[in-house]
């Protein structure tokens, strides 16, 4: 999948093409925002990458290390690091703004449509059919991201501490992650030593 | 409408900078802020607008401009869009600068590896307190089951699973 060989990568490889322009960064995210429905890492992945070739497969890891690493969606960080790359405070927000365009037009039209039409039978029952999908959607995402954790104990009963204290006791989230992220990294660290 | 704007904003911001591992972590607590604190909504309305935006193109958030939209307009939407990615942003930002400096630290890898649960706990609360909703009935709750089961086993499209729900519902099947 990746075009890249591993190890040291040959030049071609390790400067990208040509630095895009804060149009161009504008013009790339907002095709993405347009593309990517119910998960736009896939597509971000092939545009920078394989299309555009504004970064390599190694530098797009890095930079999704980062991202993910950091609070804010994916997508979201990672079009601002491209952007800040590129060009600066103004690629970053261009790349951001580009990116969140096309979707919040679409967002709201669709909650137009919602509220012009949400007395008749048919659509509340669409739209009661489309939101136990997403819920079920988010099920998946949630099972994904837990799954890799069935076989390491500390970290899975890590992960159902935080679903009971969140989910169950509904404590408020900023309490609850200022004593669950510093407890989860401390008993990681010393479960691995 | 200016009270209502700064209390989105502030609402926003602070899940911006609390939204470990993608916005759907944060799911939970904006349900709890509409529905439980703030009386803005049902529950069932915050999982209607949450199934709509899950509908539109984009990165997964966007039930954000959506909310901000239904309580204030143009301008909360606006208000509520900045304030959810505009944190986060200035976040990365400025951790871009620190970031080769402590790529290989042990710290650095400590937090990352001890945040991995805590996201997985956090994505697991939305799940289940949207879908105890949205899922209420018998028909819908196969139908989120369905879903699940479909984009964990497949690679389908997740637009043809929504597109799946929505052929249920307008079937009329479970609904009185």
């Amino acid at each position: 999948m990746d075009r890249n060989p591993p190890g040291p990568p040959p030049d071609s490889a390790n400067t990208a093409a040509a630095p895009p322009t804060t149009g161009a960064l504008f013009r790339g995210f907002l095709a993405l925002g347009l593309m990517g429905f119910g998960g736009v890492l896939p597509m971000a992945r092939s545009m920078l990458v394989d299309r555009r070739g504004w970064l390599t497969a190694a530098e797009f890891a890095d930079l999704l290390g980062l991202c993910q690493f950091l609070p804010g969606g994916n997508v979201i960080n990672l079009a601002v690091a491209v952007g800040l790359r590129f060009r600066g405070v103004a690629g970053a927000a261009a790349a951001l703004t580009g990116l969140l365009a096309a979707p919040s037009v679409v967002v709201v039209l669709l909650g137009l449509v919602y509220d012009r039409f949400a007395d008749h039978p048919e659509v509340r029952h669409a739209f009661a059919g489309l939101a136990a999908a997403a819920a079920g959607l988010l099920i998946g995402l949630a099972v994904k991201l837990v799954l890799p954790l069935r076989r390491q104990p500390v970290p899975a009963a890590l992960a159902l501490l935080c679903f009971l204290v969140i989910a169950v006791l509904r404590v408020p989230l900023l309490p609850a992650l200022l004593a669950l992220a510093p407890f989860s990294v401390l008993v990681r660290r010393w479960s691995r030593s | 409408m200016i009270p209502l704007l700064l209390a989105l904003a502030a609402i926003f911001a602070e899940l911006s900078l609390l939204a470990f591992g993608g916005g759907n972590s944060v799911l939970p607590e904006m349900q709890r802020r509409f529905v439980e604190v703030h009386g803005w909504m049902t529950a069932a309305q915050f999982n209607a607008l949450f199934g709509l935006a899950q509908a539109a193109p984009g990165p997964n958030m966007m039930v954000v401009t959506l909310l901000g939209w239904r309580l204030a307009g143009f301008w909360g939407a606006l208000v509520a869009t900045i304030a959810m990615f505009g944190p986060s942003s200035l976040v990365t930002g400025l951790a871009l600068h620190a970031w080769n400096r402590f790529r290989h630290s042990p710290w650095r890898q400590a937090v990352q590896a001890g945040l991995v649960p805590i996201t997985a706990g956090l994505v697991s609360a939305g799940a289940a307190l949207i879908a105890s909703t949205a899922a209420a009935t018998p028909v819908l709750a196969v139908v989120a089951a369905a879903a699940a089961v479909l984009s964990v086993a497949t690679r389908l499209h997740p637009l043809w699973l929504l597109a799946l729900g929505v052929a249920v519902g307008l079937s009329g099947i479970g609904f009185d």
